[in-house]
């Protein structure tokens, strides 16, 4: 560990003079411990107006990040900038950082109006200039009527709109949401993201959004950095880190995946062909794979597989023959179970539309795929 | 409590038993005060019911002791040294107890147990030990027969209820609230004063009655510490009962009892409303 202490040190130095950005992440470190490190050097750059997700499971360091960014917790290593001035310096309360927090955080003793006020006497603005500022934050989160409650009174997903209205109402640049809609239901929660949304585009404000929930991630973000073990494990736009998953965790995390494991036979750097353990030889798209004898892992997405229905067919490099499992019905589509090249946990998704065949358990049909949608990555 | 329909006639009979047995815990609890408070108002100089009292004569009934209360020195000056000494233990101990159960709460707090253990002890050690421990160190020290030795004797007796009390409040209290608070740009101070004080008063306003109410009445302490200048109103109703058979005491009793009713009222309305600021019950 101290060696790459030491390594990241001299980076740190190198990278700080480079940085134009709104705010950064330099090579930042964070052990409670002094051993074990939960961030193992975080880098990333936030473009002003940016909405940035920070996505992983839970314990891969997201979160330590973000309280790193808002003053909670100090980098054991590392700096962290904010419009080009390192902040570790500053406490929480003069960092100006809104936040939003999982459980809400808001004053119980206070009604939301006063709590919408709190920020902004701690500023000193007069008492008509907080007036109008609390009333424009609420009709911002469409609770004109609700200044005189308490946050008791209040449902779940208005005491959420007065969080948030809280965190925006003193205008800071950047604003933090530590796994902001965790307490929701499902319903209210795809509503709230749309109003998150809304405020971000409307506001033009930076946002930094720490998740585990990959669709709220998706929908959301500018760009997502996938977390895990405290490391970075790929940072891209929502449909590249779908698409184009660079890793076997990120294609796993991020949305449905079919795995298939194997050995490279032979690799001609954009494909590869791969021995599975099972006998089957797949063509694939070389992302991640080594070189001939390495292990890897195929992804593949459920909605690239087609079933085939007999006759040549020059579109699917990979055709084998699944044996039907399991039919579950979805509504709009069907997900189905099958068993292929040995892996009884390959999954279809088939539209339930007119045309497509009916699937019953224990049926053998054949299914094929073309190369480039299948991606070779790290074992 | 009603009788579900389904119920015995064993369970029935219970049921009443039950009633009853609980009716005579209660007065046990509070006969003793049904008694004293018609008492205090006897035209005699007696501890028992006259026959005019029985009647309901008004002959009977006086407000002679409370007058005698009122204008006797004795007493005025021993109710005098109680309100003085109990509500400066009080402040003392309500403003120590509150720091030492925010410093106690804080997850930074190395051992926590034994400091915890030494704030409650004077709770649980026999106050004659503590009595004496006091009397002999306060004697070296020049506090014994001072008001201020025995504000800081009542002070140390007082802090446990307040670092108990606020503790509880403490532990259902959300730290997020505190880091929102830094979030929205208010120093630590300003913190404080705005979100923790007001979450956490009910739990030190409790926690100052009981501290209050244990100076008020306290006896051994004061028997060993306070001078002539300090006799409280527990030394004085001690000393009254064994050198002056007077029904005095009585009135006195009856007024102590009201002014318990009134601190108790206090305490309740405070919980209720505390409960309602923190949005345990709609209000």
């Amino acid at each position: 560990m101290n060696e790459t202490l030491a390594e990241a040190g001299e980076e740190t130095a190198a990278t700080i003079e480079a940085s134009s950005c709104f705010a950064r992440f330099v090579n930042v470190q964070k052990s409670y411990d002094g051993v074990e490190l939960v961030v193992k050097g975080f880098n990333l750059d936030i473009h002003r107006g940016e909405f940035v997700t920070l996505l992983g499971p839970s314990g891969s360091g997201k979160t330590t990040c973000l309280m790193m960014m808002a003053g909670f917790e100090t980098p054991t290593h590392g700096e962290i900038l904010l419009k080009n001035e390192p902040i570790s310096g500053l406490p929480p309360h003069k960092r100006g950082i809104g936040m939003v927090f999982q459980n809400y955080a808001l004053f119980p003793h206070m009604t939301v109006a006063e709590n919408l006020a709190f920020p902004l006497e701690v500023r000193h603005l007069s008492r008509e200039e907080i007036k109008r500022k609390v009333a424009r934050a609420l009709a911002m989160v469409r609770l004109e009527e609700f200044g005189d409650r308490r946050p008791a009174q209040l449902s779940g997903g208005q005491q959420q709109r007065v969080a948030l209205a809280r965190a925006l109402v003193f205008e800071p640049d950047l604003v933090l949401m530590d796994e902001p809609l965790g307490a929701l239901d499902k319903n209210l929660r795809e509503e709230m993201q749309y109003e998150i949304k809304r405020i971000h585009a409307s506001l033009g404000v930076t946002m930094i959004y720490v998740t585990h929930d990959q669709t709220e991630a998706l929908t959301m973000s500018d760009r997502i950095a996938v977390f895990n073990d405290g490391v970075v494990q790929q940072l891209a736009s929502p449909e590249t880190l779908y698409e184009e998953p660079e890793n076997a965790f990120v294609a796993y995390f991020i949305g449905e995946n079919n795995r298939l494991v194997g050995e490279v036979v032979e690799n001609s750097g954009e494909r590869c062909r791969v021995r599975l353990d099972s006998g089957e030889t797949v063509l694939a798209r070389a992302v991640a794979s080594g070189g001939a004898g390495s292990r890897t892992t195929l992804s593949l997405r459920p909605e690239r597989v087609d079933i085939l229905v007999g006759g040549e067919d020059t579109d699917h490099d990979n055709r084998f023959h699944g044996e039907v499992m399991e039919v579950i019905y979805l509504g709009d589509h069907l997900r189905t179970r099958l068993r292929v090249c040995g892996n009884d946990e390959f999954i279809i998704k088939t539209p339930n539309a007119k045309g497509h065949p009916a699937l019953t358990p224990g049926q053998t049909i054949e299914v094929g795929w073309s190369w480039g949608d299948c991606r070779a990555l790290d074992a | 409590m009603a009788i579900p329909s389904y119920a015995t006639r064993g369970e029935r009979l219970w049921h009443y038993v039950f009633l009853g047995l609980c009716a005579l815990v209660f007065l046990f609890l509070v006969g003793p005060l049904l008694i004293i408070i018609p008492l205090s108002f006897n035209a005699q100089p007696y501890f028992t019911f006259s026959q005019e009292m029985l009647t309901f004569d008004p002959a009977g009934y006086s407000l002679r002791w409370y007058e005698d209360f009122f204008t006797s020195r004795a007493w005025l000056g021993a109710i005098k040294n109680s309100f003085i000494i109990g509500i400066a233990s009080t402040i003392l101990a309500t403003v120590l107890g509150t720091i030492a159960a925010l410093g106690l709460s804080s997850r930074h707090m190395p051992a926590r147990g034994v400091i915890m253990a030494l704030l409650i002890s004077p709770m649980i050690v026999p106050l004659i030990i503590s009595a004496a421990a006091m009397f002999f160190f306060f004697s070296k020290v020049n506090l014994a027969q001072t008001y201020l030795g025995v504000i800081l004797a009542h002070t140390a007796l007082g802090i446990p209820f307040v670092v108990i009390t606020v503790t509880a409040t403490l532990s259902s209290f959300d730290t997020t609230l505190i880091r929102a608070a830094h979030s929205l740009g208010a120093n630590p101070t300003r913190t404080f004063f705005k979100v923790v004080l007001p979450l956490v008063t009910p739990g030190v306003v409790s926690g100052a009655l009981f501290a209050f109410i244990t100076s008020f009445d306290e006896v051994v302490v004061v028997l060993f510490i306070a001078g002539p200048g300090q006799r409280t109103m527990p030394i004085q109703m001690w000393s009254g009962i064994r050198e002056q058979i007077s029904p005095t005491i009585l009135a006195v009793a009856t007024l102590l009892v009201l002014l318990s009713m009134l601190l108790l009222t206090t305490l309740e309305l405070l919980r209720r409303r505390g409960e309602r600021l923190r949005g345990l019950t709609p209000g």
